[in-house]
């Protein structure tokens, strides 16, 4: 069991006064919290060995490609890749999205099926549909149920010879659904699709097995994970990242450049253009570090726990209504009251010192799917406490009482 | 009334209130005093974009002045475009260019300027200054 007090003590800005009420964050699915070893571990970097990495001789310069490639090798055992050159370096999922959709603008042709759930971010969208400008490939669109779960037999049938990839995140950040994607995936190879896996939402809560999942792709960003912002990790199987031309031309990625014809590098290089993010990338190890010491066995327990005090708690609230009912659901609860605007409820509960996300959650095709402009969304992390769900339950409550 | 006296009233009202949540209430009572736009003009065109809730704005010439009419789907929202239609409202054109919007900050709406909210009430100035310019410019020509 976790203690709980002794975490928070970790998180310096858990002690942080909002609107002269203490800090209750409920929106980490918008970006987690930094326990104080990563905060420590970036001023460390700049204190100590900052230089630019893979070009030097100069002992900095060694130190840091080092601490870099180090934090890659660890990435690469906490997703258990099978080689590190599998393991890119980027500034997030959306970076790692657009990458693999830029490169498959050289292998689709008109006709081909790009296929996407109904579930995903924008950034699993967009860059899709944009792809299909470039391409004359076709989006098609795996629906959902009232409860906010694919619906696999509809899935099943819009696989055919024509899906070149299959796109799904692992985890809904609108709704908290866990999907079904080790299933799909193999349903996918068998019409010969490749499949990228959006886990964003999924690297707080769990530990991604890549080998396991068999899957193409799978892309997430460090700050959703108690890393800095401006990092993240594309896996690509090596024979994908071989097929792929690279993203970006610039230093780093080249083997030898002549104006007549540049070679490429090998992998990783060949997708990391220019000076990364060095300090970001290093302390992006330092944060996977502390997660596997806290224990994901441990958060798991924590967050079900929160989970079902909140979506017990909530539906105390008369007229209230949580969306994403799955069976399968991470720490998520995203909500509306009948005939109350989610926006004001939200302002209302952080006056109360409360960060709840409102909006769309830049997932509009779901919103419309509900038929509602927006949901109030309380994202909860392993250093949330029972007593933080109850003071959020309490002032929605009284917004309720304001509103109606 | 000028913008400037109204405004002034409105911040008279406003130093009431001790604390936020007085203040959200009296914002929600002012929402319901809005004067509503006509359906047939909640159109597109007249929604206020950059808003998280849903804004229509309507701005119309009578005599040498501009009237304007507004709805929102969201309570909150409704009461802060009431308090800039009561400021804005039945005022001349060149008046509603040049005055200042700086009584958001003393009646404690500050929060509502900033980018997080996604620039609702900066959309809302923006597009009520629009119809300033917009008609100034008409009746010049």
């Amino acid at each position: 069991m976790l203690d709980i007090q002794k975490i928070r003590a970790d998180f310096p800005i858990l002690s942080e006064k909002v609107n002269g009420k203490p800090l209750i964050y409920f929106d980490n699915g918008a970006t987690s919290q930094k326990p104080q070893v990563v905060i420590d571990a970036e001023a460390k970097y700049y204190q100590e060995i900052n230089a630019n990495i893979h070009r030097g001789v100069h002992t900095l310069s060694q130190l840091a490609t080092d601490a870099y490639e180090i934090s890659r090798v660890k990435l690469q055992h906490h997703i258990n890749a099978k080689f590190s050159h599998e393991v890119l370096f980027t500034s997030g999922t959306t970076h790692g999205i657009n990458l693999v959709a830029n490169g498959f603008a050289s292998i689709l042709k008109p006709g081909d099926e790009i296929l996407v759930s109904s579930l995903e971010h924008h950034s699993n969208i967009v860059p899709w549909q944009m792809l299909c400008e470039k391409t004359g490939a076709v989006l098609k669109v795996i629906p959902i149920n009232e409860e906010g779960e694919l619906i696999i037999s509809e899935y099943e049938s819009l696989l055919s010879e024509k899906t070149k990839i299959v796109t799904v995140n692992h985890i809904s950040n609108a709704l908290g659904v866990i999907n079904p994607v080790k299933e799909m995936i193999a349903k996918a190879h068998a019409v010969g699709a490749a499949v990228l896996i959006d886990g964003a939402q999924a690297v707080p809560h769990l530990k991604p097995d890549v080998q396991d999942l068999d899957c193409d792709f799978y892309a997430f960003s460090g700050h959703k994970m108690c890393g800095p912002t401006g990092t993240g990790i594309l896996y690509g199987k090596e024979e994908w990242l071989n097929k792929l031309p690279p993203y970006q031309g610039g230093g780093e990625m080249i083997k030898e450049v002549t104006f007549e014809k540049t070679t490429y590098a090998d992998l990783p290089h060949k997708f990391e253009a220019g000076t990364p993010n060095i300090a970001g990338g290093i302390v992006l190890g330092t944060a996977v570090d502390y997660l596997n010491e806290v224990g994901f066995g441990n958060i798991q327990l924590q967050e079900k726990k929160l989970l079902e005090h909140a979506t017990k708690r909530l539906l105390e609230i008369e007229g209230l209504r949580i969306y994403g009912n799955a069976k399968n659901k991470a720490s998520v609860v995203s909500f509306n009251i009948d005939g109350i605007h989610p926006y004001d409820i939200g302002s209302i509960v952080d006056k109360l010192g409360i960060a709840v996300r409102t909006g769309h959650h830049c997932a509009q095709p779901i919103m419309n799917f509900f038929c509602i402009p927006g949901t109030i969304r309380a994202s909860f992390s392993f250093y949330n406490t029972k007593e933080e769900i109850d003071a959020m339950v309490e002032a929605v409550k009284k917004a309720k009482i304001m509103l109606s | 009334m000028t913008i400037k006296e109204i405004q002034d009233e409105i911040i008279d009202e406003f130093s009431m209130f001790d604390d936020w949540m007085q203040r959200y209430e009296y914002i929600i009572e002012l929402g319901k005093s809005l004067p509503l736009i006509n359906e047939e003009y909640k159109t597109d065109d007249n929604l206020i974009k950059g808003c998280q809730s849903k804004v229509w704005l309507q701005g119309e010439q009578k005599d040498d002045k501009i009237v304007f009419t507004a709805d929102s789907d969201a309570i909150l929202t409704k009461g802060i475009i009431a308090i800039l239609i009561r400021a804005f409202s039945n005022q001349k054109a060149e008046d509603i260019i040049k005055a200042d919007t700086e009584f958001i900050d003393e009646i404690g709406l500050k929060e509502h300027l900033s980018a997080t909210r996604a620039n609702g009430l900066v959309s809302m100035i923006k597009n009520i200054k629009m119809y300033a310019l917009a008609f100034d410019a008409k009746n010049k020509n």
